[in-house]
Parts: structure tokens; C-alpha cells; sequence
């Protein structure tokens, strides 16, 4: 029988007995008295608290308890002493037995509810995929389940159809609504070669686009499978109820026949006056709400800021996140957009040019882009080279034309090679926020090339916000001094640290770590060290999968200003999570005393029946705080905090 | 004399509590059959988890058939925190939940609220 239909009957059963008791002064009597009670108690007992005894009793034999133990007992205790004290012509009291049975179940009823509405987050994730995609197969457009769709079709969506998959836009543009994905509420234009998301929204236009991620691996898929993760996994806060929860039902046991004989054998109080208090305590006390408290509170928390854009791996994140310090960025991709351009060439423009496009025609190196990108735009070709190596955080050497050449930063120059000159120029450009590289061959520096990366537009503001909090900001980069302070002055940064090779970013994260607990921002696959060691990763989605897969926190939208929006609802889960625990505990610590009739001197006690009501709502109470989590404002200086 | 005899028949009681909950008693562990390459074990849920542990061959992979028969609602959820799985598991129904075993160690798993316990060791 359902927990609802056992809840009704002993609602229905109860209303007798609850007339007599409010009626009872002015002269009404049950008809029937005892013995209608009796009867209305004992069809109680049997349906609706009947699976009570039947759980306790098994968890019994295993010599485990639960909160079903204690409803058990109270409302047995209650019930077997009136029946003697019927025999016995005694005042009775099964209203007791049948009032904590209705008011128990009312608790249970609402809080399976509450529950369910607290893990739902992940289902309405997943119902946001389409279900259909309109494919090209044999020249073709045909509709097949999403299932059916493999990577490499082409895939059709008109106006307000989803995109079922991740792939790439070949033929149309359009403006996509990626609001359920990245939580960004403006439309994004995408234009051939874009990629697209599935499960996005298309708007206005029609597109074909190449099926690249499918099934398990798109985008929504993983999100779904982080969250589901992060809802379940555990908080270190956690393992205190863990220990509590164990060894809580048979303490309160013992509390409740402690009461009894306190009452019973030193007060000389009658049976049933001390029955009446150790039941109360077996009755108020509730580990649920202990339990419950955790749980629900992560599993609202991660969902809400899943809808955000932002996934919180793990409780253990959430936890780390309210200690937080300092707040270590990453340069490049992470306050820079990470599309460095050259702006000036010093030296000879069209030799500085050419011998710089021949010595990094191979290198992999984000400024070595900057400087291809300029060659094409010049149209400079570069000359074959050979013994080409890249020296690491320094810059790359070949040899060209039969004579040794090279290009890259300060630290691959020897010190009289370099006229003052050009060394005065680098300063100056350096100052200009620019990343200055020397081109040399032979012993000669021939010039020098200044590459910019700007900064994003939202850094200053997510910067300010942070330090609003009262955090600490630095910069980690590989980049000069002077540059690394340009950057840092233009968005506000307060303190630097230059000339880091990748090697070494987790070794300076650890040293910020002597003072204090550190997250540490990055997106490249040389950040994911340092992602690792940090307390807190904060991986941007426009990084690599390896940086996302070392940080406990992702932020999809690829914007600054989310660390912040990261930073208030981890902090804010937290504090519900602490919160419930609070009442959690206060609840039993205070409600036992008062039950145990400590306070009976002052003329505060709490009868079975109050104690029932009490501790149906405690966990109730904790569940609902869980959920109110979700419509709570989240705090953060940032424009458009969601 | 009464008052005596009840206050030893309590002290009795909580000596018997202690004994019962807060003793060592065995903890009954299975070890799942392997057959076809897929290793099973059914799990009873009444009162607690029997077994309560379960040692699962490495990269085999694992089913665990949970089936419910205990009415209480605290034990209507079954969670394992380090897989991201959360089960409902109505009254009477058997529900299968498959178990990732390609990295062995000890894995913990819990009732919706967190009061039983029962763990997974992968080897």
C-alpha cells in the first residue's frame, strides 16, 4: 500500500478521536468511548503503521535501526499500555498511538514529493534532445530516430527545429538559442564552419551541418553524465552525519528508557506520566533530517548552476570553494581572447618578416599563428629551413640558409646581441601590453615583432567582482614581466607572476598555496597541472578536454565573469547545506531535552503527539530548504547574474 | 520492589541495545557468480542490504539486482556517489544496476537519506 493511501486511512480513522479530544470539555463523548478507540486504534496500528514494524523489525535483525524503529516503538509503547490500562481501568491513551501515526505519514507524503521535485534536474536535462534528426542518406533527406544518427551525416534543421547532435554548419547560417547548454540567453550567429551543439535551438534560418559527436558523447550527454555525478557524490561535511546516523537510533533508545526510569523510579511519577515522556523522545527524535540534509542540498545546488552554464563536479568542490583565498588566472584564452595578432614589425619589415615566417612555418606555438597569419595577409612565403627545435618557454632555433637562426623571447638571447636601440623599443612595446619575440640570425638580431593579445571585454568586470569578495587575483604567465603587467593593469589584476614555464604553473600554485587556499582559472593543456593542484580548477568550456577533465569546476560559456557566478552558488549551496544541518541538529538536541520533560519545572513539555507533529515537519522543513535553493538570488556584482 | 525490579529490567534493556546495535557482528559479504563473461548478484533490500558487502572480479562486467521488499520509504532510493547512480527501487520490483568494474577498489553505497550502508570491493 501506498505511503499516500496509508496516510488517508489513518487521517480518516484519527478525526474521531481528535473531535472527542477538542470536544471532550464541553460534554461530548465518543460513542462508544474506550472501546471505539480501541477499535479505530487498533485498524491504525495494523494498516497504516504496519510497515512501519515490519522495516524496523527487519533492519532489527540486522542489527540496524532507522527512524521507521522508532515510529515503531513509540507508537507501539502507546498503543500496548492503553490496552492494559483499559483492562486495568486506567486513563488510556490511544489517540497518542493513532495522532504520530497520521502526522508521520502526512511528513512522508510531502517529503517524497519534495524529493522527487529536488532530483528531477537531470530528466529535464535529457528531455531536452530532439528526438528525430532529418539526415542525407543516398542524396536524400530522410527522418531517422536520434539513435540511428552516426557521425559524418548531414544533417538538415530548419527554423525552430533542435539540432539533434554536435557537428559543424557546411552549408547556411543561422542564429542558434544555445540558452539550455551555456545558460547565455542571447542568440548566437553562426555561420558555415561554426560549430553547433545538439539540443540547441535553432531560430531563423536553415542549415546542413556534418555530424561529428553523437550518442554518448555530444556535449548535453556529458553535461547530463557530470551533473548526475555531481548530485550523487558525497560533500566531506557529509561523514559526520555518516557516523551520526549510525549510532543515532539506539542512543535515543537508550535515552527513552533512561527517561522512563528517571521519571518512573527516582521522580516516583505514575506509568504512565514517565510512558508518556520516553515516548516523546523515542517520537521527536528524527535522523531523516540529518540525512536528508546533504544530499539535497547538492543535488538542488549543482542542478541550478548546471542551468547556468556552470558544472560543479563534486561536493567536495562546492566545500573547497567557501575557503577560497586567491584566485590565480591563467593569461592566454582566459583573460585574453587567446587570438594573438601581430601589430609591429620592427627592423627591416619584409626580411623580419620572411625569417620569422621560415623559422616558425612548423611550430605549434599560439604566437607563431599570429605570425603566419601576418606572412598570408603580406604575402610572404616562407624558405625551406633545417635542424629545426623548439626550446621550451623560450622560443625555437633552425638554421637557415646555412646559417644559424633564431626567433623567441629574451630568454634565448645572449646579452651584447641585442643594440640598445631595439632594446629600448622592445621596453616600450612591452609597455603596450604587447608580447615582444626578437628574430635574429648569425649573432645579429635583426629586428623585432610585437604580438598582442586583448583582452576580453568582460575581464575588468569579472576581475571586479572578485575582488568585491574580498579575493586575492593573480596572473600566471609565461609572457614578460612587462607585458604580463600591462595586461594586468588594463583588467586590474593585483599581482603577476612573469616568466612561468608551463612546467612550473603548478609549482607556483603550490606556493600560493602556503597562504591560503587557491582556484586557479585555465584553459590549455599546459594549465591542466595546475587545474589539478589548485583547490579549485576552473577549467574554461573553451578549453581543451584534457583542462576540463582536471577541473572540478567547468565554466560552458567561455566567460570570465562565471567565476564569480561560480564562486556565489557554490557558496551559497554551501551554506544551505550548513544551514540544514544546523536545524538539523538544534532540532534533536533541543527537541529531546524538551521531550524527556527537563523542563516540566517551568511547565514546558511536548506530548507524543506534538512530538509526531515536530518531527514529520523536521525533515520536511530540511527537504524544502533544499528545494527553496533553486529560487534563491544568487548574489554576484556581475551584470546579468542569472 | 517493583520500582527496583523495573529499574533493573531497563538497565537490562539498555545493556542488551548497546550489545545488539553497537556490537561486532559478522557482515554478510558475497561474491558475485561469474557466468558468460558477466558477473550477477542479487541484492535483497529488507531492513538493510543482504549481502551488505559484495566482492566484484575486475573488468568483468557487473550487474546487481536490487530488489525492494522492505516498505520503508528510506530505503526507496539506492545511490552509488563514485558511479553517479541514483535508483529509485519501487516495492517487489527487481532493478538492475550495471557497475562499471574497470578500476578496482572499495566503493561505498547508500540509502536516498544516507542511513545503510553497503559496499562494493572491485579486485
Amino acid at each position: 500500500m501506498s505511503i499516500t493511501s496509508r496516510f488517508w486511512i489513518s487521517l480518516i480513522l484519527s478525526l474521531p478521536m481528535l473531535a472527542e479530544m477538542i470536544l471532550h470539555p464541553f460534554g461530548w463523548m465518543l460513542p462508544g468511548g474506550e472501546w471505539t478507540m480501541l477499535v479505530l486504534t487498533t485498524v491504525i496500528m495494523a494498516v497504516s503503521a504496519g510497515p512501519f514494524w515490519q522495516s524496523a523489525w527487519a533492519s532489527f535483525k540486522k542489527h540496524h535501526s532507522n527512524m521507521d524503529t522508532l515510529v515503531a516503538i513509540g507508537t507501539a509503547t502507546a498503543y500496548f499500555y492503553s490496552v492494559y490500562a483499559m483492562i486495568t481501568h486506567q486513563a488510556v491513551f490511544f489517540e497518542s498511538a493513532a495522532f504520530v501515526t497520521t502526522f508521520v505519514l502526512l511528513g512522508q507524503v510531502f517529503e517524497e514529493r519534495m524529493r522527487n521535485n529536488a532530483s528531477n534536474a537531470v530528466e529535464k536535462l535529457v528531455n531536452l534532445q530532439a528526438k528525430e534528426a532529418n539526415v542525407m542518406r543516398n542524396g536524400e533527406l530522410i527522418k531517422i530516430p536520434l539513435s540511428e544518427v552516426s557521425v559524418g551525416d548531414l544533417i538538415r534543421v530548419k527554423p525552430g527545429e533542435k539540432i539533434p547532435v554536435d557537428g559543424v554548419i557546411t552549408n547556411g547560417s543561422s542564429a542558434i538559442d544555445e540558452s539550455m547548454v551555456t545558460g547565455e540567453s542571447m542568440p548566437v550567429e553562426k555561420h558555415t564552419g561554426d560549430r553547433v551543439i545538439g539540443s540547441t535551438v535553432n531560430s531563423n534560418g536553415t542549415f546542413l551541418f556534418k555530424a561529428e559527436k553523437v550518442g554518448s558523447d555530444t556535449m548535453l550527454s556529458q553535461i547530463v553524465e557530470l551533473v548526475r555525478k555531481a548530485q550523487n557524490s558525497h560533500a566531506p561535511i557529509q561523514k559526520l552525519t555518516d557516523q551520526v546516523s549510525n549510532i543515532f537510533v539506539p542512543i535515543v533508545l537508550i535515552l527513552a528508557i533512561l527517561t522512563f526510569l528517571v521519571w518512573y523510579v527516582l521522580l516516583g511519577t505514575s506509568v504512565a506520566n514517565a510512558l508518556i515522556f520516553a515516548v516523546s523522545v523515542v517520537v521527536i527524535a528524527c535522523p531523516c533530517a540529518l540525512g536528508l540534509a546533504t544530499p539535497t542540498a547538492l543535488m538542488v545546488g549543482t542542478g541550478r548552476s548546471a542551468k547556468m552554464g556552470i558544472l560543479i563536479k563534486n561536493g567536495e568542490v562546492l566545500e573547497a570553494v567557501n575557503d577560497i583565498t586567491t584566485v590565480v588566472f591563467d593569461k592566454t584564452g582566459t583573460i585574453t581572447m587567446g587570438k594573438p595578432a601581430v601589430t609591429d614589425i620592427v627592423g627591416d619589415s619584409q626580411r623580419v618578416l620572411s625569417l620569422a615566417t621560415s623559422l616558425e612555418a612548423d611550430s605549434e606555438h599560439p604566437l607563431a599563428a599570429a605570425i603566419l597569419a601576418k606572412a598570408k595577409a603580406e604575402k610572404v612565403s616562407p624558405t625551406a629551413v633545417t635542424d629545426f627545435h623548439a626550446v621550451e618557454g623560450k622560443g625555437v632555433e633552425a638554421i637557415v640558409d646555412g646559417k644559424a637562426a633564431f626567433i623567441g623571447n629574451d630568454k634565448l638571447l645572449t646579452d651584447d646581441s641585442v643594440s640598445a636601440d631595439l632594446k629600448q623599443r622592445a621596453v616600450a612595446l612591452q609597455a603596450e601590453a604587447k608580447t615582444v619575440v626578437f628574430v635574429g640570425i648569425g649573432d645579429e638580431v635583426i629586428g623585432l615583432i610585437a604580438i598582442q593579445d586583448a583582452s576580453k571585454a568582460t575581464s575588468k568586470e569579472a576581475i571586479a567582482a572578485l575582488k568585491a569578495r574580498g579575493l586575492k587575483t593573480v596572473m600566471l604567465t609565461g609572457d614578460n614581466e612587462r607585458v604580463a603587467k600591462a595586461i594586468a593593469d588594463q583588467v586590474g589584476i593585483d599581482s603577476v607572476i612573469a616568466d612561468v614555464l608551463p612546467a612550473d604553473k603548478a609549482n607556483r600554485v603550490q606556493e600560493l598555496q602556503k597562504t591560503g587556499k587557491v582556484a586557479f582559472v585555465g584553459d590549455g593543456i599546459n594549465d591542466a597541472p595546475a587545474l589539478t593542484v589548485a583547490d579549485v580548477g576552473i577549467a574554461m568550456g573553451s578549453g581543451t578536454d584534457i583542462a576540463i577533465e582536471s577541473g572540478g569546476i567547468v565554466l560552458v560559456k567561455n566567460d570570465l565573469r562565471d567565476v564569480d557566478r561560480a564562486l556565489a552558488i557554490s557558496r551559497k549551496t554551501f551554506n544551505r547545506i550548513k544551514l540544514n544541518l544546523f536545524w538539523a541538529f538544534i532540532y534533536n538536541v533541543l527537541g529531546i531535552p524538551v521531550a524527556a520533560g527537563i523542563f516540566y519545572g517551568i511547565g514546558l513539555t511536548l506530548s507524543p503527539e506534538l512530538a509526531g507533529l515536530a518531527m514529520a515537519f523536521s525533515s520536511l522543513s530540511v527537504v524544502t530548504s533544499s528545494v527553496l535553493l533553486n529560487r534563491a538570488k544568487i548574489t554576484s556584482s556581475v551584470s546579468k547574474a542569472v | 520492589m517493583l520500582r527496583i525490579l523495573v529499574l533493573i529490567i531497563g538497565l537490562l534493556l539498555i545493556g542488551f541495545i548497546t550489545w545488539w546495535f553497537f556490537g561486532k557482528h559478522a557482515i554478510a559479504t558475497e561474491t558475485a557468480s561469474v557466468a558468460d563473461d558477466i558477473q550477477q548478484i542479487d541484492v535483497n533490500v529488507n531492513g538493510g542490504y543482504s549481502p551488505e558487502r559484495i566482492v566484484l572480479k575486475r573488468g568483468v562486467p557487473a550487474t546487481l539486482n536490487f530488489t525492494r521488499r522492505d516498505p520503508s520509504s528510506c530505503l526507496d532510493r539506492v545511490v552509488f556517489p563514485d558511479f553517479g547512480i541514483n535508483r529509485e527501487l519501487p516495492k517487489g520490483e527487481q532493478q538492475s544496476i550495471q557497475i562499471d568494474t574497470s578500476k578496482a577498489g572499495e566503493y561505498q553505497w547508500a540509502c536516498g537519506m544516507d542511513m545503510f550502508h553497503g559496499k562494493l570491493i572491485i579486485k
